[in-house]
């Protein structure tokens, strides 16, 4: 069983994301960092910084907001809101960046509106955050649901009865619970951001040094033979995923003791 | 007056949980609501805390109407069954909390908090997380926590029912004792009329939503206004068609005007006790409490006749459920 499950994971998951490493460093160092000084590649570090970083704060803010809202209200229409909070995983990226375009593209339905006040949603970074946004909504409220199910509401009433306020609550007790799951939830939604192509690849419109994210350029460079750069850029994309990740659990178990 | 409830009703659903409860709590008095689970004390106690909101009713806390206080603003301290424990912060935050969100000054809280857990028998393990520690010692640590902000009313929610019987015990006197310190008008919820009978000054049953009776601990005991809080607050059979407590049943070996000739179906000795079954010529199964010296004196055996009446100072309640020799409830 054990043999099975090991090599199920190297055929689909170590040996593609080693091969990645091994391929990117085959003709040495200064390849790769002739390739990380491209502009176009600046650029593209850049726009998914950006990108990723506002949607990560939008992700966080929303994942807590709607966890709190689910786990400690009761109201009519919550198990809908439940269910329609997996939509994004459900929905195909592509099909996202069409619905995105839509509603905000220059033809769409108040995109012309948006863009007659001087506001342009598609083509640009704002339609980009949207996508992002959009296909990683989810991943922190799926992580912290369970654990704020888990802690139950007898601590925030303590809190409550020792005079803390809603907002000292959930700073000093619910927060402190919960870092775990909302720090895991972070770490999933910014590798999901850092990652995302297909909704992206629609709206943004694959702008050279404007609207091209690192998964773009993966995907253009490799269309275009240019493999140094294709695998620089999966390099990096692949290395700061698996940096997360292995911070995240050097941090949680010294914690928990 | 500590704590004043007027009429309160609270709904969950279909489900009648308090009917136009009404109930006065004296100050600086040790009060149990007692009464079995699914009754609505718990509701009652949580919606004096302000974590629940009553349907209709007020709740009046030391003369100030505290109906639409936020919880955070009415001054109470709470302690829970299952501890409630903030997991993240050790024993002396945990006791600090109060006053921290208080924003007293360092030195005051150190003061307060040294002493608090003096108090409560944990001044060895301030630097320990309450993972760290005995259930009985987490809901010390809760105590402490509570009594940190000089609350005007302490609320307790069966602060013992998680607790294995031995610290149950303990705890029971050792709350006992503490209220006799600290004097802070204490409600507590339990469902054991031990507990209730052995800690409180005084005691409201209650049941189906409705306060059965309130009184001191030996006015229940002994004048139970209904069959209800005779047969909650201890042991009873049935003599002659009425309800009488095991203990207060006279027995005589020779026949008596007004008692009931019966005999003896089984004895049972445990420890200090004799218990003695006895059928009656109306084919009652009449449950007889003796000590082991009266029962020797008696020479009891099974198949011998007796004659059974209730003691002169017995409670005695007709089946029928009206008092019979029971006084009214306190107002």
């Amino acid at each position: 069983m054990r043999v099975v499950v090991i090599a199920y994971l190297s055929l689909l998951l170590v040996i593609p994301v080693s091969l990645i490493f091994w391929r990117t460093f085959s003709n040495g160092v200064a390849p790769v960092w002739h390739a990380l000084q491209d502009p176009a590649m600046t650029s593209a570090f850049r726009v998914t910084a950006i990108v990723t970083g506002i949607s990560v704060v939008i992700d966080t803010v929303f994942g807590v907001g709607i966890s709190l809202l689910l786990v400690r209200y009761r109201f009519p229409g919550r198990a809908f809101l439940d269910a329609v909070l997996d939509l994004p995983l459900a929905i195909s990226p592509v099909v996202v960046g069409l619905a995105l375009i839509l509603v905000y593209g220059r033809y769409g339905w108040f995109g012309g509106w948006l863009e007659s006040h001087g506001f342009q949603v598609i083509f640009a970074l704002p339609g980009m955050v949207l996508a992002t946004v959009f296909t990683s909504l989810p991943l922190v409220a799926r992580e912290v649901m369970p654990v704020l199910e888990e802690i139950g509401i007898e601590q925030e009433q303590a809190a409550r009865t020792l005079g803390a306020g809603s907002g000292q609550t959930f700073r000093r007790i619910t927060l402190p619970a919960i870092r775990w799951a909302l720090a895991y939830g972070v770490v999933l939604s910014m590798a999901r951001c850092l990652g995302e192509y297909g909704a992206v690849s629609v709206v943004s419109g694959r702008l050279v040094n404007k609207t091209q994210t690192l998964p773009l350029v993966v995907d253009q460079s490799f269309q275009n033979y240019d493999v140094t750069t294709a695998y620089t850029a999966s390099f990096v994309l692949a290395a700061i995923a698996i940096a997360s990740l292995v911070v995240i659990s050097i941090l949680r178990p010294k914690e928990r003791a | 007056m500590g704590i004043d409830v007027h009429h309160i009703t609270k709904r969950f659903g279909d489900f009648v949980a308090l009917d136009d409860v009404s109930l006065s709590i004296p100050t600086g008095q040790l009060t149990a609501l007692l009464g079995p689970s699914g009754g609505g004390k718990s509701t009652l106690l949580r919606i004096i805390a302000g974590l629940e909101e009553p349907d209709s009713g007020t709740v009046t806390i030391e003369g100030v109407d505290a109906t639409a206080l936020a919880p955070q603003h009415r001054n109470v301290g709470f302690v829970f069954q299952h501890y409630a424990a903030f997991k993240h912060l050790s024993v002396y935050r945990n006791v600090a909390f109060g006053l921290e969100i208080r924003k007293r000054p360092k030195d005051e809280i150190r003061a307060r908090v040294t002493e608090l857990l003096e108090l409560v028998h944990l001044d060895q393990f301030a630097d320990r997380y309450p993972a760290q520690l005995s259930g009985g010692q987490r809901q010390r640590m809760a105590l402490a926590r509570a009594l940190a902000v000089e609350p005007s009313v302490m609320l307790l929610d069966e602060p013992f029912g998680a607790l294995d019987a031995q610290v149950r015990r303990e705890l029971r006197d050792w709350l006992r004792r503490l209220h006799d310190e600290v004097h802070v008008t204490t409600v507590f919820v339990t469902h054991d009329q031990e507990e209730a009978l052995e800690v409180s000054d005084e005691i409201v049953v209650i049941n189906n939503g409705a306060v059965e009776q309130t009184g001191t601990p030996s006015e229940l005991y002994d004048k139970p206004v209904n069959e209800f809080v005779m047969r909650f607050l201890g042991p009873v059979t049935h003599l002659g068609g009425h309800l009488v407590r095991p203990h207060d049943i006279d027995i005589s070996l020779s026949t008596d005007p007004g008692s009931h000739p019966s005999t003896i179906s089984r004895i049972q000795r445990v420890g200090f006790e004799v218990r003695v079954v006895a059928v009656t010529e109306r084919d009652e199964d009449v449950a007889i409490q003796l000590t082991r010296g009266q029962a020797d004196r008696l020479d009891l055996a099974v198949g011998r006749q007796l004659w059974l009446r209730a003691s002169n100072d017995a409670s005695v309640l007709d089946t029928g459920a009206a008092p019979v020799a029971a006084a009214a409830a306190r107002p």
